[in-house]
């Protein structure tokens, strides 16, 4: 089994294959451009597949994490090294990548089935993929920095897939710019990393950057501020993954990205993108706990991941306190990704990489499922993302609506049966035990009770009552009756149903599988730990928690359901200020608007002007100053050094002339100057005689 | 030893043209002066590639070296030979040479002396990059500039006048300053040799032939030192350019042909890089020491203020001027902090080793892709009659596919994408400096964000959003162009996947310049 070691490069190689054929073929067959990206991407999974069985059957003690380290180039005196790693967290998160996106391809194969450049959006998928794959092989954090720039890039190229509208081109340039503000605390705490550990490989035989000996001296050293220097790295570190996965201050791309075709927002918000933040934090947990103080704690607590946890918690608020007041279908699902990746990092900074990670799968299964049920709905109702305007699509869409409703239950947290109410009371759990406080346990609630009442809200506007798409006085011409999208599109919904159901029971407290295998530890089955104290009142508030939000729901919003005019929303009507802000999206866009953008642009005009008024200026005067010299060199050239020569040289000439006078060759001249000359000298002499 | 003197004639052979044009291209064709171009600088290619494949890639030692002497009285030699950096610019220059006739107007007035005046400007470039004595490395400098300047002055822009005679007053001035530094090393030693002055500022013995040939007055020797540092630094400044002597650039390249902006932004901005490392460093590397700070500053200062510039700019040319500045802003970067670190640091070897070839792939990825993407913004331009505003375009993207992606992979190389070019280089530099000086690269970083704004933004404005009517029946590349944009396209990806294509080639010569450098045989 040691080949799928070796071949596990071609995981993220296959797609990146189908992504160039399918650009540079452009005359393919739609059918063809198709077989070809899923197959690559189907392959890749069935490696990942093996790797994952791998795994599964390796000894924890000593196999479970193995290494392959290639020479990329010969720099100095030591190579630059890249590998790939495979161990518990790349096989599950390869698997669950693979596995999720081969469901979007082919959910895409009819929702893109009209668009004229079907081929290059698979190109464009494919290409995510690939590097979303590389991202999550990489050893490397320099190979990982790589991936996650081309995830950045192939995320723009699809969020601007529709570039021909503005308002796609401008979503498309904004999440680029504002993942890369991200981006730049990444790299500076790469190179940091790099300069301070000398490896930029993460495990390498005891010279890795993530292993005892780099980590016993990053976690020692004292930098700037006081903080340990893995803290200053890990906090820069955090960053970035903020800018990818969508944390508060760096959230507002990810709304925006709705602009999109669906199944890329169900790739980047569920599968992928998003999670690649929350994976770089897993991947580098050791780091992020290194120099912990007060070991004695079950969990590490340091710098980074205290502010981990509290970046985590103050952005699974605010989305969940967003996405109550939005009426665009994808835009609620945005908002709760936002939220949802919050608790993410809750749970890693609370309980590590294991609670997080778990959090991550399901959530990827469920949000993919809501966004490629909303992609039905808005496919159903022809292009339609209003959820003001939907309602009563349960008759039209009977399958859509059944396994939407599984997504929604498993989002809410609806007890027991679905995984999200699993991996998040995992999370709730963590932030319960934490030591530092108890804040972010208690934002977790409030968290979860908005998450219920938001998604049974949308529910009852897309759902129930009656259908509204025509009662729009907008809408000159009438938009046809709802109809249930293609096999081709429900198949894939039923299968991520399924996951957003089973996939809960790999992790419940009794049964911890998969913390012990993130962990590398044994877990057995034990009924008993769901009764131990503190396991289960956290489960039973939870359940009331996320039991509560959807019952107000329902008491608001029922109504509506039967009542289908238009009218102000039930909870605009109740809490109108709040609703307002939250509509708004408590204006952070606009803030930002107004300070950052504005602060750019003026530091654009002030250097602009400086080259234009202050440099260009003392040029100039320089220039005049050169010139003047050079006027004042000419005149005296002229006027003193030329006017002196030219005078001498006229009384030369002059001179000369006289001169050349006396040779006239006229004897008489001569003669006549002889005799005056000789007049003159007896004068001369009688003058001088006479004294 | 190789007996036929391969650099003298790679030297000579776009003369030969340059003659060959000037008495005979009168009565040719615009076709056939063309064809001209393209065979003499097609032959320099050759004898590069021979050049290349003789090359030693496991030996930092100077190679096809040529020997003679010439005025032995004044100590002066005709001494040429190439390192990997060398061989690396000459690759350059016959690269861009090329593209640069390809990308001129076969339709202008008088194509034979236009063509002829490029391939002397290759003579001058070729001359810079081999050259090791500094009396005919002067020449060579020089006889750049003149083609340059009447390349402005007959065929750029509305203003060229003005730009033309900015252009060469401006570095004029600079060359006058290092001119006369050379002349003060060489009233004190003797000699013109890079490699001697290297030597012997590194034993120190530089210092006290000044300081007993040179002392003027009551100056001190450190002064004599830093003034002599500050006329050389002076041609270089202006030359690459450091802020605050680069007001020249945006000017010249926007108003100079396409055809000449590509050899400014790809070549002869390199020459300054090229003269900052194989003159100054080695020679002035103390000097450069006490002064470090500030020179890290001002390179700071080029990357962010020049970026920014570049944000507020609406014409394209000027756009990618002010980029070209900022990008190789990170050259200076990388140089500068190679010398303030402490060469008796023990990682200073791997750590300087990373910023030097990190600097010298910067170089050669920037001629590539600001080459590339001033060929395309003519192209545009010979497409809608001159105009070129930010803010005229839009949406070209349905209309001419191909030219969207050739202009897309080009912008995104240029702000440094991983898996093109440019990354490679620029994560060397910062991966390098970083560990040396640790706010300058900090700040500089700055400078990559805003690079990402402003070309994500020439992206947003001239290829996507909705197609401006304007541009109905813009074309999309013919075969002429796609035979430039594919190979630019193929050397764009292949660097940067497999930068050991690159670096192989001047990693040794790295190596032994650094020894050089810190003394550590």
């Amino acid at each position: 089994m040691d080949q799928i070691l070796q071949l596990l490069w071609l995981v993220p190689v296959l797609p990146l294959i189908a992504s160039v054929i399918l650009v540079s073929r452009p005359g393919w067959s739609r059918r063809r451009a198709h077989s070809v990206a899923i197959g690559a991407l189907g392959f890749s999974g069935i490696i990942s597949l093996l790797a994952f069985m791998k795994t599964l059957g390796a000894d924890p003690a000593t196999t479970a994490r193995e290494v392959v380290t290639v020479t990329w180039f010969q720099m100095g005196v030591a190579p630059l090294q890249i590998g790939w790693v495979l161990d518990p967290l790349t096989a599950v998160m390869l698997t669950m990548v693979t596995f999720v996106g081969t469901l979007i391809f082919i959910f895409s194969t009819g929702y893109m089935a009209s668009d004229e450049r079907y081929r290059l959006f698979f190109a464009y998928l494919s290409l995510f993929a690939a590097a979303m794959l590389g991202m999550i092989i990489s050893n490397s954090l320099l190979l990982l920095f790589i991936c996650w720039e081309l995830v950045g890039v192939a995320s723009y190229l699809l969020i601007g897939f529709w570039a021909h509208k503005p308002s796609a081109a401008a979503a498309a340039k904004k999440a680029f710019i504002t993942t890369r503000i991200g981006d730049i605390g990444f790299f500076i705490g790469m190179l940091w990393l790099a300069s301070s550990s000398g490896s930029l490989l993460f495990f390498d035989n005891g010279s890795g950057c993530l292993e005892e000996n780099a980590l016993g001296l990053l976690g020692s050293q004292v930098t700037i501020l006081g903080l340990a220097l893995s803290t200053a790295i890990s906090l820069l570190i955090l960053w970035g993954a903020m800018g990818k996965s969508g944390q508060f201050p760096l959230h507002v791309w990810l709304p925006d990205a709705m602009e999109g075709p669906t199944p890329v927002s169900a790739l980047i918000h569920a599968a992928t993108m998003v999670a690649a933040g929350v994976f770089l934090m897993a991947r580098l947990y050791p780091l992020m706990a290194a120099g912990a103080t007060g070991t004695d704690d079950a969990f590490p607590v340091t710098g980074a991941l205290i502010a981990t946890t509290f970046v985590g918690s103050i952005t699974a608020l605010l989305g969940a306190l967003i996405a109550v007041a939005q009426t665009d279908i994808k835009r609620i699902l945005a908002y709760s990704t936002v939220s949802q990746l919050g608790y993410m990092m809750m749970g890693l900074g609370t309980g590590g990489p294991a609670v997080a990670m778990f959090h991550l799968i399901t959530h990827a299964f469920f949000k993919a499922l809501l966004f490629l049920g909303a992609g039905s709905v808005i496919h159903g109702c022809h292009d339609v993302q209003d959820i003001r305007r939907m309602g009563g699509l349960k008759g039209a869409m009977p399958v859509t609506f059944a396994t939407y409703a599984i997504g929604m239950l498993a989002l809410a947290g609806f007890p027991l049966l679905f995984a999200g109410f699993w991996s998040k009371d995992a999370i709730l759990h963590s932030t319960h035990t934490w030591s530092v406080s108890h804040l972010p346990y208690w934002i977790g609630l409030i968290g979860a009770f908005l998450t219920a009442f938001y998604m049974t809200r949308q529910m009852f506007y897309v759902f129930f009552g009656g259908n509204r798409l025509n009662e729009s006085e907008a809408e000159s011409h009438p938009v046809p009756p709802p109809h249930e999208s293609p096999a081709v599109m429900t198949w894939p919904l039923i299968i991520l149903a399924a996951g957003a159901v089973l996939l809960g029971f790999i992790g419940t407290p009794a049964f911890p599988w998969f913390q012990g295998y993130i962990d590398r530890a044994p877990s057995t089955l034990s009924l008993s730990a769901l009764f131990e104290s503190g396991t289960l009142s956290v489960m039973i508030l939870s359940s009331l928690v996320g039991l509560g939000g959807i019952g107000l729901a329902y008491l608001f919003y029922r109504p509506i359901a039967f009542r289908p005019n238009q009218q102000v929303d039930p909870l605009q009507r109740r809490l109108p200020r709040f609703f307002d802000l939250a509509t708004h999206r408590f204006w952070i866009d606009e803030l930002y608007d107004k300070t950052i953008v504005a602060a750019v642009g003026a530091l654009a005009l002030v250097s602009d002007l400086i080259d234009r008024k202050i440099v260009h200026r003392i040029v100039e005067c320089v220039r005049r100053a050169v010139q003047g010299i050079a006027w004042v060199t000419r005149f005296t050239d002229e006027h003193l050094v030329n006017g002196a020569f030219d005078r001498s040289c006229d009384g030369f000439r002059w001179g000369a002339r006289q001169g050349a006078r006396l040779q006239s060759g006229q004897t008489q001249r001569y003669l006549k100057i002889v005799g005056s000359s000789l007049v003159g000298l007896v004068l001369v002499l009688i003058w001088i005689s006479r004294s | 030893m190789n007996s036929f003197p391969l650099i003298s004639f790679l030297t000579i052979l776009p003369a030969l043209g340059t003659v060959f044009l000037w008495s005979r291209g009168r009565h040719m064709s615009a076709h056939g002066v063309q064809r001209t171009g393209y065979l003499f600088s097609g032959l320099s290619f050759l004898v590069v590639a021979i050049l290349g494949l003789q090359f030693d890639t496991s030996s930092g030692e100077l190679q096809a070296v040529e020997r003679y002497d010439w005025i032995p009285t004044l100590g002066v030699e005709y001494a040429v030979g190439i390192d990997g950096l060398s061989l690396l610019m000459i690759g350059l220059t016959a690269l861009l040479v090329p593209m640069s006739l390809r990308a001129a107007d076969p339709t202008c007035a008088r194509p034979h002396h236009f063509v002829a005046l490029v391939l002397l400007l290759q003579t001058g470039l070729i001359g810079t990059f081999t050259t090791l004595n500094f009396f005919h490395w002067f020449l060579f400098w020089e006889i750049s500039l003149i083609p340059a300047f009447f390349l402005i002055w007959t065929w750029g822009g509305p203003n060229r006048r003005s730009a033309a005679l900015q252009f060469f007053v401006y570095t004029f001035v600079g060359s006058i300053g290092l001119l006369l530094a050379f002349l003060g090393l060489f009233a004190a030693t003797g000699t013109f040799d890079f490699a001697t002055l290297a030597e012997q500022a590194r034993d120190g013995s530089l210092m006290s032939s000044l300081a007993s040939n040179l002392a003027w007055a009551d100056i001190p020797i450190r002064w004599i030192g830093l003034i002599l540092f500050a006329l050389a630094f002076l041609g270089v400044a202006v030359k690459v350019p450091l802020y605050p002597f680069h007001t020249w650039l945006p000017t010249t390249y926007s108003e100079a042909p396409t055809a000449v902006t590509i050899l400014l932004t790809g070549l002869m901005s390199k020459m300054g890089v090229y003269a900052l490392l194989r003159l100054i460093v080695p020679i002035f590397r103390d000097q450069m020491l006490l002064v470090a700070t500030p020179l890290l500053f001002l390179a700071v200062l080029t990357i962010v203020l020049s970026a920014f510039a570049a944000y507020r700019q609406e014409d394209l040319k000027r756009v990618f001027a002010y980029s070209s500045i900022n990008h190789l802003g990170y050259c200076f970067l990388g140089v500068f902090a190679l010398v303030s670190g402490s060469a008796f640091d023990s990682s200073w070897n791997a750590e300087a080793a990373a910023a030097v070839n990190g600097v010298v792939l910067q170089m050669f990825n920037h001629g590539i892709v600001a080459g590339f993407i001033f060929y395309l913004v003519g192209r545009l331009e010979q497409r809608s009659q001159g105009v070129r505003g930010i803010n005229d375009f839009g949406g070209l993207r349905e209309r001419a596919p191909q030219f969207a992606t050739a202009l897309g992979v080009a912008l995104f190389a240029s702000l440094g994408l991983p898996g093109l070019n440019a990354f490679i280089g620029e994560f060397l530099i910062f991966k390098g400096a970083f560990a040396l000086v640790k706010w300058a690269p900090a700040i500089a970083t700055l400078g990559l964000l805003i690079t990402a704004v402003f070309l994500l933004g020439v992206i947003q404005k001239v290829l996507t959003g909705p197609l401006n009517p304007k541009w109905q029946d813009f074309p999309d590349l013919n075969s002429g162009e796609r035979s430039i944009v594919a190979p630019c396209l193929v050397i764009m990806l292949l660097v940067g996947l497999f930068p050991q294509l690159l670096i192989r080639f001047f990693n040794a010569s790295t190596l032994r310049y650094l020894a050089q450098l810190g003394g550590l045989e």
